[in-house]
């Protein structure tokens, strides 16, 4: 009895110093002089526009991750070819690879100087420091998420389902769309949030090709650092609670599809791994 | 005929799964394919639905040529050993789907649902889902599901080879008496004697992907070709180099029938007429 009421006050005690404790302080100095200054920070023109960048990154990157993983997630379950191995653990790469490392890269090959980045500029189109780069670098930072929870979901619930809806006449796509995509819904749900928040949050890999010009390639995490460095404190504070308001929605968003969710498949389970 | 297998090989890498097998199937029978695991008669049964290609050799289903078709276009109906049961959908849904994806009236469905349901004895079930069924419950909503279609040709993977014993045998007597109600050419896969000799018409026994012998249950018994079939149907023992039948007329009680029967109705359950659970 000691000993689990000790546990619960371990568990909870270290969730309050390093979550609870400084979330709780940004919240409360961010609103320690009223709503006013906070208004007039939220709604100066670079902070709107670093609001709106942030999620149009997002809305780029997610939808373009979350259709790769599924397809790249179908590769490594059911392809059949050598480089399967290869492609799995590159995969990866981009949880092991510190996302300055992967500003850098984009860099390399992307900017001015850079071997694919001289001829793209030449005709146009401009990836660093410009918002194609932003999105690539964010694409890169978060595309392992929706493969990996996808992968065992897959591998759990194997083909049979889908020949059966063949045999039953169902196409290809059909047998897809009908019976495969709803079997690994949850494991892509999960991915999906992942992704978003890790897109939201991205700060190391765009910081490095975005050049951090404010009101044209700032996203919020980097308006948070600019704020703060300019001594704006009511102005990195009321960042910061967007950032963390835009994460509590996309975890609302996913605790109320999940109520909705697995009705009565309990036996599922892909379904299982996920409560 | 209404399946006709010509000389089909089908290998996975060096492994030959199927070698130089021919088979015709009767219209309207139930055939077995019985032999041990990985003497190749799943591998056979999937190249008739479609879902291997052979080697060599092809398959033609009511004498239309199938080798090249898709599952989709051969009209077969499968009932795979896991009931492949699609677990989001409800037990409506799944019988239905065959129709639904054909964009078939809705009432229409319905009624065929119904039926259905009633055929397989589920009619209190249409609202569940898979995952409140039992064993045999699922595997009977899979076997509705493969006949919403009316395929021509109804293929059974070892259907009962997940349900426990006791279900297994109530099943098998349904099977039978389902057979006899809707006649539909079915081939049935199983690695258990007793249930390919009480259930079917026919049986094919294979071995190391070749058929070793087709014949009637009671021929098989009576007349082996060869010692791999005479050990596999039925009890033999071993005397010196060759194989004998015991004699069972000494063990069983009552005036002496044809042991090939007796061996096998001591352990079956076609009287039952009750409900399989």
């Amino acid at each position: 009895m000691r000993a689990r009421l000790g546990l619960r006050v371990a568990a909870l005690g270290y969730l309050a110093l390093l979550l609870v404790l400084p979330l709780g302080m940004v919240f409360w100095r961010t609103f320690q002089h009223g709503l006013g200054p906070v208004w007039d920070a939220a709604t100066a023109p670079n902070s709107l526009h670093a609001l709106w960048l942030t999620v149009l990154i997002a809305l780029i990157a997610v939808p373009a991750n979350t259709v790769f993983g599924v397809v790249c997630a179908l590769v490594i379950v059911r392809g059949r070819f050598g480089g399967k191995t290869l492609l799995n653990a590159l995969v990866d790469l981009p949880f092991a690879l510190s996302p300055v490392v992967v500003g850098l890269s984009l860099y390399l090959v992307y900017a001015r100087t850079g071997w694919l980045g001289s001829w793209l500029i030449d005709h146009g189109i401009a990836v660093i420091f410009a918002l194609p780069g932003m999105i690539l670098a964010t694409i890169f930072v978060s595309l392992p998420f929706v493969v990996r929870e996808v992968v065992p979901v897959l591998r759990e619930i194997g083909t049979e389902q889908e020949q059966a809806a063949w045999t039953l006449g169902a196409s290809p796509l059909t047998a897809f769309r009908r019976v495969t995509l709803p079997a690994i819904r949850w494991g892509i749900t999960y991915g999906v949030v992942l992704t978003t928040a890790r897109a939201i949050g991205e700060f190391g890999a765009v910081s490095v090709v975005s050049g951090n010009i404010a009101g044209r390639t700032e996203t919020l995490t980097l308006h948070v650092q600019e704020r703060f460095q300019s001594f704006d404190l009511t102005g990195a504070y009321t960042a910061s609670v967007e950032l963390a308001v835009l994460a509590l929605l996309t975890l609302l968003v996913m605790t109320v599809i999940r109520k909705e969710g697995p009705r009565v498949d309990s036996d599922s389970p892909g379904d299982e791994a996920l409560r | 005929m209404s399946i006709a297998i010509r000389r089909v090989t089908k290998r996975f890498g060096d492994y030959v799964a199927l070698d130089n097998v021919s088979l015709a199937i009767a219209s309207g029978s139930l055939t077995a394919l019985l032999g041990p695991s990985g003497s190749g008669k799943s591998t056979l049964l999937r190249v008739v639905a479609g879902l291997e290609q052979p080697d060599e050799g092809g398959v033609s289903i009511h004498g239309e040529e199938a080798t090249g078709l898709a599952p989709q276009e051969r009209g077969v109906g499968m009932v795979f050993q896991h009931y492949a049961a699609f677990k989001h959908m409800s037990v409506r849904d799944n019988v239905a789907f065959a129709l639904t994806i054909r964009k078939r009236p809705r009432a229409e469905i319905r009624e065929r649902v119904g039926e259905l349901l009633k055929l397989v004895q589920l009619e209190g079930f249409a609202d569940r889902y898979p995952s409140q069924l039992s064993g045999g419950q699922r595997q009977r909503m899979a076997l509705a599901r493969a006949l919403a279609a009316e395929p021509r040709v109804l293929l059974l993977d070892e259907p009962f080879g997940a349900l426990d014993a006791r279900v297994r045998k109530e099943l098998r007597a349904w099977l039978r008496r389902l057979h006899e109600e809707v006649p539909v050419t079915t081939v049935l896969v199983t690695h258990d004697q007793e249930e390919a000799m009480e259930v079917a018409d026919r049986v094919a026994v294979m071995n190391e992907g070749q058929i070793e012998q087709t014949g009637k249950p009671r021929d098989l018994y009576e007349h082996p070709a060869n010692e791999f079939v005479m050990s596999f149907v039925g009890p033999a023992n071993r005397l010196g180099e060759a194989w004998i039948r015991p004699t069972i007329s000494r063990s069983a009680s009552g005036p002496t029938e044809r042991p090939w029967k007796q061996w096998w109705s001591a352990s079956s359950t076609s009287g039952s007429k009750s409900a399989p659970s």
